[in-house]
């Protein structure tokens, strides 16, 4: 079974209340250091067989009509996810 | 009110989710029509002569608000006619889905303040041509209920120079920006005019005892009956 990781994130002109939000609250925790918190969306797909070229392009337009909006978002990343897991110490 | 207008027949398209369907076609009756239920799984428009998409949470809001919408089955059949001509109100999820099924531009965010908002809010009409406005004159000021958490309304400077330009902005907040909207924007056209998408709720102020606040009484403002009746005024001279 692969996998593809879709990363979302709101536009950087675009203001982000979600991640003005969080931002707010981590220094209310005592995590002073961070100065910008941009909050997105992570999607995760899917397939029976394995992550191929063809998967990839069809997640990529899948990325672009329907999981993101492009003039609120952008596709910042489509990748296989056993690329991921083979980086030491990431988790996809 | 004329027979002419008590045959028009105006379509309310219900979602899985949606809230206000039967206060939208409430409204429909109240201003002389037909109400005609829609469904979203039926690709069918069912003859209608124009078309209410009504507010609420339509799937959850999930994904985006409006985006899953926009696949629903009668979608295909409604931006077709919305582009042959067929005019379409979309009140607040319903402005959502028509910026999502791109007749309409722009999208909406998160109100700025973060929370979800319910007033009763005045607006000025910019554009008294539409479809749907033509019952106000340009300038005037009226009250209608807004209550929405995802009402900031955006769009990158070109469009909103090209809104700006072609006086398809038809409302503004008026006083105070109440969620962060791009130069106070409410509500907006398409270049036809048949297309208009607001994010307060005209189908709550429709009925004298149950409408915003008046002059003439506490809950006595139905200034948003004329939008239900400028489209009957449309359908006639049409």
């Amino acid at each position: 079974m692969g996998r593809v990781v879709v990363d979302v994130m709101p536009k950087p002109e675009i203001l982000d209340p979600q991640g003005k939000a969080v931002a707010g609250a981590l220094p209310r925790l005592g995590f002073t250091g961070f100065t910008s918190v941009r909050q997105g969306k992570r999607f995760e797909l899917e397939v029976d067989g394995p992550v191929t070229d063809e998967v990839l392009a069809a997640a990529r337009e899948a990325a672009a009509t329907v999981l993101s909006n492009p003039v609120i978002e952008d596709v910042v990343a489509v990748i296989d996810a056993a690329s991921l897991e083979a980086v030491p110490g990431a988790q996809a | 009110m004329s027979d002419v207008l008590t045959g028009a027949r105006i379509g309310v398209i219900t979602f899985p989710g949606t809230l206000d369907d039967r206060d939208a076609a409430r409204a429909v009756r109240l201003a002389g029509a037909t109400a005609v239920p829609l469904w979203h799984a039926d690709a069918d428009l069912h003859g209608v002569d124009a078309v209410v998409l009504p507010g609420g949470f339509s799937y959850g809001d999930y994904l985006r608000a409006g985006a899953i919408s926009r696949f629903a089955p009668v979608m295909d059949v409604l931006v077709d006619a919305a582009k042959g001509g067929l005019p379409v109100l979309g009140i607040c999820n319903g402005f959502q889905i028509l910026t999502e099924s791109h007749l309409l531009p722009g999208s909406m965010i998160k109100n700025d303040s973060l929370s979800f908002l319910c007033r009763e809010q005045r607006l000025t009409v910019e554009n008294a041509d539409t479809a749907w406005t033509r019952g106000f004159r340009a300038g005037q000021e009226i009250t209608i209920p807004l209550k929405n958490q995802d009402g900031q309304f955006v769009a990158d400077e070109h469009t909103l120079d090209e809104l700006e330009g072609e006086g398809r902005v038809v409302f503004r907040y008026a006083g105070e920006n109440p969620n962060g909207s791009r130069r106070g924007i409410a509500g907006i056209t398409n270049a036809a005019g048949n297309v208009v998408g607001l994010m307060p709720h005209p189908e709550h102020a429709v009925e004298v005892g149950f409408g915003t606040a008046a002059e003439s009484g506490p809950r006595a403002g139905t200034d948003g009956l004329t939008f239900f009746t400028s489209v009957l005024g449309t359908l006639v001279t049409a």
